[in-house]
């Protein structure tokens, strides 16, 4: 298995207070899968996919990665921050330099892997713009390109549409959709919008909060250029629904 | 390119505009003030060797450009002013950066800079003359400490106000240090290090004056002293209204700096204290 989390729980001491984000949480995903972590806010949404990159370490249970224990974040493992974490002083095409630098990389094969993304996310006519000078949907592709051009194995998103708008939003995850097919990279995905994830994903992961802890994993076994309006594609969102709808009824006869 | 162009033309009106406003206000503000002053030199208060008319101010601001002393005064006023004031930049954001970074380290520091910072530059200046004795240095001792202090605590705070999503971005894209530093650290604080650098220029400039007027034999300070000793108030109020200025033009150079971190950042950082 490529990633492997294994009972895996995160305690935060809190005003002194223990609080549980994430307990007993156990999943296995294959090279190559694109994941959709889905939830209300709390559910530990954030602090997993922390976990596996590495920002964080397990308070009990293990993550491993190629079999082996995560330690600390790495370039082969990128998460796209909600706010895209674009360095604003510096331009598009040096943005997405940014990991390169590290490498052992001589200029010109810099410049051409930078060339290769800006024109991949179609930033070619803004690459000496600054991220303020950009729209949303505009940094959101910086980001990707950020990420793509260090070649990762596993890229983290937390909630990067989030802030777009509603166009934009679409526009932006046919671009994901369409570099994903191009890439196969493995992407672990944050949203809490429904659509989104059954549109992007092979599993999704349902969570609940309180703490958090993985409530169902449902497989979409559609095919790919998925049809947002097909019927096998209302059917999946439906029982997504479902997934979150009786939670609610189970709530309100506890209050009862 | 001809919408850029188009639009770049009409910023440039509105621009237009704002500025012969601006004009018009300045041009009204001094002849107002001229004016009262001429008033009151007419009235005859006061000695007319004690408070010359703005008439004969005019003619001190004609000699002292004429006969040089001026220039010859403002470009050793200016070396002085230069020379304390980038020890100060060099010293204060070095040590601000650090001191920032190791927050332990500053929480030791911060008492004795509160109550060190307090300290008008001048009560430093006996002591000064005393370690240092007169000539340039004694000028330059006291920019340093007038400016230190602004650019030090606004550099310490701006390592504070660094989004922490880039110290993440960072670590994710393997960055170690000292890259952290130069990659991250210093281009996120900067913005925020110039609010320093622009305060220090003008409190550097104020006490340039000060510094001179005790421990110096040249500059527009000694100029200011000089006039004195010699009765002469004209030339002395021709040199405040050199010092106003040259502290002015200092300050409108920042702009340049201002207007390049806005486009290169995207923030605002203008200091507008006084």
């Amino acid at each position: 298995m490529f990633i492997e989390l294994n009972n895996v729980t995160k305690k935060y001491a809190h005003n002194g207070t223990g609080v549980t984000a994430v307990k007993s949480v156990s999943l296995d995903i294959e090279r190559g899968e694109f994941i959709s972590l889905l939830g209300p806010s709390g559910c530990g949404k954030s602090t997993l996919i922390n976990l596996i990159g590495g920002f964080e370490t397990a308070t009990e249970g293990g993550v491993y990665i190629n079999g082996i224990p995560v330690s600390e974040p790495s370039p082969r493992y990128v998460t796209i921050f909600q706010n895209y974490g674009l360095l604003p002083w510096r331009t598009v095409e040096k943005n997405i330099q940014l990991g390169l630098e590290m490498k052992k990389m001589g200029r010109k094969q810099m410049k051409g892997v930078v060339d290769r993304y800006v024109e991949m996310v179609g930033l070619n006519n803004f690459r000496k713009y600054h991220p303020h000078q950009l729209s949303g949907g505009m940094q959101q592709r910086v980001a990707i390109a950020r990420t793509l051009a260090v070649d990762p194995e596993i890229i983290f998103m937390d909630e990067p549409f989030g802030s777009l708008d509603a166009l934009t939003r679409m526009n932006m995850q046919e671009v994901l959709a369409e570099l994903w097919e191009l890439q196969k990279k493995t992407i672990i995905f944050i949203t809490h919008d429904l659509e989104e994830a059954v549109y992007f994903s092979d599993r999704i992961v349902i969570m609940t909060p309180n703490p958090g802890t993985i409530k169902t994993v449902i497989p979409v076994p559609l095919s790919r250029k998925r049809d947002r309006t097909g019927a096998d594609f209302l059917m999946i969102r439906e029982r997504v629904f479902n997934e979150f709808e009786t939670k609610k009824e189970d709530k309100t006869e506890y209050y009862l | 390119m001809i919408l850029l162009t188009i639009r770049y033309l009409g910023v440039n009106k509105q621009l237009w505009q704002n500025m012969s406003k601006k004009i018009i206000d300045i041009a009204t503000g001094f002849s107002i003030l001229i004016f009262v002053w001429y008033i009151v030199v007419m009235s005859g208060i006061y000695d007319k060797a004690l408070l010359p008319s703005p008439l004969k101010v005019a003619g001190a601001v004609m000699e002292l450009i004429k006969e040089g002393t001026l220039l010859e005064h403002f470009i050793v006023s200016f070396q002085r002013f230069l020379a304390g004031y980038i020890a100060a930049v060099v010293f204060g954001v070095a040590l601000g950066l650090f001191l920032g970074w190791f927050r332990s380290i500053w929480n030791i520091v911060d008492p004795v800079v509160q109550v060190i910072r307090p300290v008008s530059p001048i009560a430093w200046l006996p002591f000064v003359v005393l370690l240092f004795g007169i000539g340039n240095l004694p000028a330059i001792v006291i920019i340093f400490i007038a400016a230190f202090f602004p650019i030090l605590l606004s550099t310490v705070s701006s390592i504070g106000k660094i989004d922490p999503t880039y110290f993440k971005v960072a670590r994710n894209f393997g960055i170690r240090q000292p890259h952290i530093l130069t990659k991250i650290v210093f281009p996120a604080a900067f913005p925020y290090i110039t609010i320093g650098l622009h305060i220090g220029v003008g409190t550097g400039w104020i006490f340039l004056v000060a510094g001179e007027m005790i421990g110096a034999q040249s500059g527009l300070g000694f100029l200011i002293i000089d006039s004195r000793n010699n009765l002469r108030a004209d030339l002395l109020i021709a040199a405040i209204i050199f010092i106003g200025l040259s502290g002015l033009l200092l300050d409108k150079l920042l702009f340049v700096l201002e207007r390049w971190i806005g486009k290169n950042w995207g923030i605002t950082t203008a200091y507008t204290g006084v």
